[in-house]
């Protein structure tokens, strides 16, 4: 089987720059190297919330990009436990805000509302997808990690994550475009 | 006269400790270790899988697997809501303590010494309980003196694509399968495909909801045993599931489900309750008998 150009993995580097993200097409394979930060249901809460109040956030939007996670505890001897996407739908209602003001990388898995594909398209940020339930892998591309913020929210508490070629695939990008439509179209039989 | 013919037959004692110790290994063994059924499954749908990006995605899964069964890693973070069927046969008596608190104290345990995750919060406040408790615990009364504890994390990925719907009578057949396949196909990329689809039909709102959830603890394939409709609608539905295109990871190909496994019983005569639990690849139930 040989592969085409696209199934080869290219590595990239967070932060994400403008350059990368619209060099970014759906269906690109990449490998994903640099600092993500963990932040799911109730840290996107806070987020918002102090976006709305006009607060300092605990993270620098325009630079981070977001993992939608929360890892198993770290066992002694490790780096971390095992870490993979939480299903992205519930962060949705508060990324349109978070990508207004700068956000530009996101990684999860499962599909964006509309509003969420507008807000990526309209200001050139990138969606990517990781494969969910292989976290025993993903947490071998973990090097170093950092907690952040809200401390007490336990496992979804803001961590900076330092991960080392990080496999993934761009599931929405800057154009507007969707690969899991576009893929599962492709694949649909037409009974 | 009863209650001496009582006092005569053999009760068993089976001490409160020993639960909790199964329960407590039961719970991180499902965690970590992938059953043998599932495995082979997943190797099957490799070979069906045409999609070069689908295929990728199986043999991750698969490597995944094998990692966290060498390493003690749990196979996904989400180490899950700690559901457990518990069988009690009538002639067991539990000893040294309270049942329940049993089986809590050994998920307790689980979570906490095996790395586990802990998942639980309350539904308004969002606050972690800290512990994974309390546990979905399914208690049954059987005939014997032994005690079968299952324990099956559940994700809440798969858990939050899953429905219950109070179909009409009229509905039927046809009825109850263009509901399944409307769920799976809502679901997508969601609940991490490939999924197993966990169906119960009849019974209650909440009976036709454990039967869904009962039909998952089958081997992974396995065809229902005691009704040929069943069986003939479990193949149906895998055929049209797979022609959805959703593929491993929604990423489009042609293995979206694994399996459909289907229990049914008789419901009210105004009623036609079905239930769809969808499962993620990551199906996790590890059982004992004591």
């Amino acid at each position: 089987m040989v592969l085409t150009a696209q199934e080869i993995p290219r590595r990239i580097q967070t932060p994400l720059t403008d350059e990368i993200i619209a060099s970014l097409n759906i269906g690109d394979m990449v490998l994903l190297s640099g600092d993500l930060y963990t932040a799911r249901d109730v840290a996107h809460r806070r987020l918002y919330e102090a976006l709305e109040k006009g607060e300092k956030l605990p993270i620098d939007l325009a630079t981070a990009t977001i993992f939608y996670a929360a890892p198993s505890p770290t066992p002694p001897g490790k780096v971390i436990g095992s870490i993979g996407p939480t299903t992205s739908y519930r962060m949705d209602f508060f990324t349109p805000k978070l990508i207004e003001n700068g956000l530009k990388g996101m990684i999860g898995k499962g599909n964006r509302s509309p509003e969420v594909v507008a807000a990526i398209k309209k200001y050139g940020a990138v969606y990517f997808g990781a494969i969910g339930g292989i976290a025993a892998l993903t947490a071998k591309c973990a090097k170093k990690v950092e907690l952040v913020a809200y401390e007490d929210l336990g496992p979804e508490a803001i961590r900076k994550i330092t991960m080392e070629n990080m496999p993934l695939i761009v599931v929405n990008d800057a154009r507007g475009n969707d690969l899991y439509q576009t893929a599962q179209k492709k694949w649909h039989v037409i009974c | 006269m009863n209650m001496e013919k009582n006092t005569k037959r053999n009760i068993r004692r089976i001490n409160s400790k020993l639960i909790t110790a199964a329960v407590k290994k039961l719970f991180i063994e499902a965690n970590t270790d992938l059953s043998a059924d599932v495995i082979a499954s997943l190797q099957t749908a490799l070979k069906k899988e045409q999609s070069v990006v689908g295929r990728h995605v199986i043999e991750k899964i698969i490597e995944n697997a094998g990692i966290a069964c060498r390493e003690k890693m749990p196979i996904c973070q989400d180490t899950g809501l700690a559901v457990a069927f518990v069988e009690v046969g009538q002639d067991v008596h539990v000893v040294g303590g309270d049942l329940r608190l049993a089986v809590e104290e050994g998920i307790r345990q689980a979570y906490a010494d095996g790395y586990l995750r802990k998942s639980v919060c309350d539904p308004l406040s969002r606050k972690n309980t800290q512990d994974n408790t309390p546990a979905i615990i399914h208690f049954d009364v059987v005939a014997g003196d032994s005690l079968k504890i299952i324990a099956m994390p559940k994700g809440g990925g798969s858990e939050n694509m899953s429905a219950a719907q109070m179909l009409t009578p009229a509905a039927g057949a046809e009825g109850i399968k263009k509901v399944i396949l409307e769920k799976v196909k809502e679901a997508g990329a969601n609940p991490c495909p490939p999924i197993i689809v966990g169906v119960g039909i009849g019974g209650s709102l909440e009976q036709a909801c454990i039967l869904a959830k009962k039909a998952l603890l089958r081997p992974v394939g396995e065809e229902n045993k005691t009704d040929e409709r069943l069986v003939q609608m479990e193949k149906d539905l895998y055929a049209s599931i797979n022609k959805l295109g959703i593929g491993p990871g929604g990423l489009g190909g042609r293995v979206t489900a694994l399996a459909v496994h289907i229990e049914m019983m008789p419901c009210h005569i105004a009623s036609l309750p079905v239930a769809v639990n969808i499962q993620c690849h990551v199906a996790r139930h590890k059982e004992t008998t004591l």
